[in-house]
């Protein structure tokens, strides 16, 4: 497996006028790589992803996966979404196989072997996120942290090239966080999938990835690439190593050097002070 | 001096915890007070027994209007009057063959905008180039009154049952192809793109995802057009009909019958709560997996 992209652009036609979302930007994921994307709001780290998923359409440049040019939304990238898009509709068990019905999958499961192989691995993959007593279960019935492993399975179901997340767990509390991310990691262990990761949360990226794009704010490029020297054994507490704080330290200089400040932290002091009787400023 | 070193706090007066006590001070504005907290829910009984109050709330003011006296009997029968009429429509052909003949009516219009408004409204929401040309086109015959079409409709249908089911028809369609087009159009892009990426066709978003999402506000429309319906139903009948209930309630009114009119009206009444109520049940028991104010 292997995704290229090459020289992606993308400019958005507003009505006052064009804004570059994003500069041309290439890199390339191998087979296997857990890779992040981090940057502030509105870098075109989202972009790149729902481009790449064939969600939207760039202005210049070329996504290939496996040397094919990739047009439109397909079954070979699979994508996990920011919020929750489980179908209400549909029991858990149902969610994950959704994808079997579908017209584009009959070349895939002629055979009754076939079609009982990929419903055995519906069944592991939900058994694998520990929602085993939960086939039958509907969405509004799950937290959203059992939303989204149903996702995750939902999404590695029909074995993707590679597996495209949008700050899955942003929707979470801090510690079903930490829990999802640990989960993900096993299973990305496991499964082998080539991911691409987006997320704001420098932490999760460095315990989740075995390589990380640092973007510059926008008009968004590429500022850094950095290699995560953890290996397969990751547990919770090498987040608080040396080595993982370094590490964080680092990327947080790069994305405050990139980020224009946003507003003037004197001026406001100031307001407050002159805004008598509401509030009073002490030394 | 630096601005920076400087600690904002709140004053005491103003202090959060300080409006708290004012707010609880005052039984006026209690936030502790369960029945009038905004979309707070009730118990189920007390929402019961005020549904219950309001229709005998109803009952007492007409029986206390009439027994005053300063009303013409003859325009406000009193309740015990009504109820003595009604007594006397028990075995009433004409009755069953009024209400037999307004629900076939109402019923075939009622299918026949909801067989052709949903496929139609569905396209118009999954599709622009069909919003495009039809949604404006809706909006502006929308805006015609249904009445004003009677003539016209008499002319292309004739004055027979067709009439009357095409006017509830045209009053039913145009409202409810452009509710069955936001419903589409108000289900969230994410499932469309998800099922995208699990590799559903353009026919398949809209089938097994669109459709499947918008079905409980579907469900819900056709249960406000029903009542619609049964709204023009009465101006149906208008067109020389020689049955039914809105065309007998104006026979009624005709021969100053105010007593039998409350009968045929509190039945009307009667008929359009039982049908809600089965669309609603209908909506819980099949869309569960639905949000509760989506059903």
């Amino acid at each position: 497996m292997k995704l290229e992209v090459r020289n992606l652009e993308k400019i958005y036609h507003g009505r006052t006028g064009d804004v570059q979302a994003l500069q041309p930007t290439s890199f390339t994921i191998g087979s296997g790589e857990f890779v992040s994307f981090v940057g502030p709001s509105g870098c075109g780290k989202s972009t790149t992803l729902y481009i790449i998923a064939g969600l939207d359409t760039p202005t210049r440049g070329q996504i290939l996966l496996d040397g094919q040019e990739v047009s439109g939304p397909g079954r070979d990238r699979g994508m996990v979404f920011q919020n929750y898009t489980l179908f209400p509709w549909l029991t858990v068990l149902e969610n994950t196989r959704f994808s079997f019905d579908l017209e584009s999958n009959r070349d895939y499961s002629r055979t009754e072997g076939e079609v009982m192989t990929r419903v055995g691995r519906a069944y592991s993959l939900l058994d694998l996120m520990g929602l085993e007593k939960f086939y039958n279960a509907c969405p509004r019935e799950l937290s959203g942290g059992m939303k989204q492993r149903v996702a995750i399975a939902r999404a590695l179901v029909n074995k993707p090239k590679v597996l495209l997340m949008d700050e899955p767990f942003g929707a979470l509390d801090a510690q079903t966080r930490e829990e999802m991310q640990e989960l993900l990691f096993l299973l990305s262990a496991h499964e082998k999938t080539s991911t691409l990761f987006v997320t704001h949360d420098v932490e999760e990226a460095i315990y989740l990835s075995t390589r990380i794009l640092v973007f510059s704010a926008r008009p968004g490029c590429i500022q850094k690439e950095i290699p995560v020297p953890f290996g397969d054994e990751r547990p919770l507490s090498i987040k608080h190593s040396a080595d993982f704080t370094r590490m964080k330290r680092e990327i947080f200089d790069l994305l405050h050097a990139s980020q224009p400040v946003t507003f003037d932290r004197v001026a406001v002091l100031r307001k407050l002070m002159q805004n008598e009787g509401a509030v009073t400023l002490q030394r | 001096m630096r601005a920076s070193e400087y600690i904002v706090t709140l004053t005491p007066a103003n202090s959060p915890s300080a409006v708290k006590t004012l707010m609880t001070k005052t039984s006026f504005g209690r936030a502790g007070s369960p029945w009038f907290s905004v979309r707070r829910d009730i118990p189920r009984w007390g929402y019961n027994s005020l549904f219950v109050l309001g229709f005998v709330g109803l009952i007492a003011l007409w029986w206390w209007l009439s027994a005053l006296g300063v009303v013409n009997p003859l325009f406000l029968p009193s309740p015990s009057t009504v109820w003595e009429t009604a007594r006397g429509f028990v075995g009433d052909e004409n009755l069953w063959l009024d209400v037999k003949v307004s629900v076939g009516r109402v019923t075939a219009g009622f299918l026949l905008s909801a067989a052709l408004a949903i496929p139609i409204g569905v396209f118009m929401g999954s599709f622009k180039v069909c919003e495009g040309l039809l949604q404006p086109l809706t909006e502006y015959v929308r805006y015609i009154p249904v009445p004003a079409l009677i003539p016209l409709l008499m002319l292309f249908f004739g004055i027979d049952e067709l009439a009357k089911v095409m006017l509830i028809f045209v009053g039913v369609f145009f409202q409810l192809v452009l509710m069955v087009a936001d419903e589409i159009r108000s289900v969230p892009h994410e499932l469309v793109q998800v099922s995208q990426t699990l590799g559903a066709r353009r026919g398949e978003v809209i089938r097994l995802v669109l459709f499947r999402a918008a079905m409980p506000g579907i469900f819900d429309a056709l249960r406000l057009c029903n009542g619609w319906a049964w709204t023009y139903l009465v101006v149906a009948e208008l067109i020389a009909a020689n049955e039914g209930m809105g065309y007998r309630i104006l026979k009624f009114s005709r021969f100053l019958q105010t007593s039998k009119i409350f009968v045929y009206l509190i039945l009307l009444g009667c008929i359009g709560l039982t049908l809600d109520f089965a669309f609603r049940k209908f909506n819980q028991r099949v869309f569960h997996w639905a949000d509760a104010t989506r059903r």
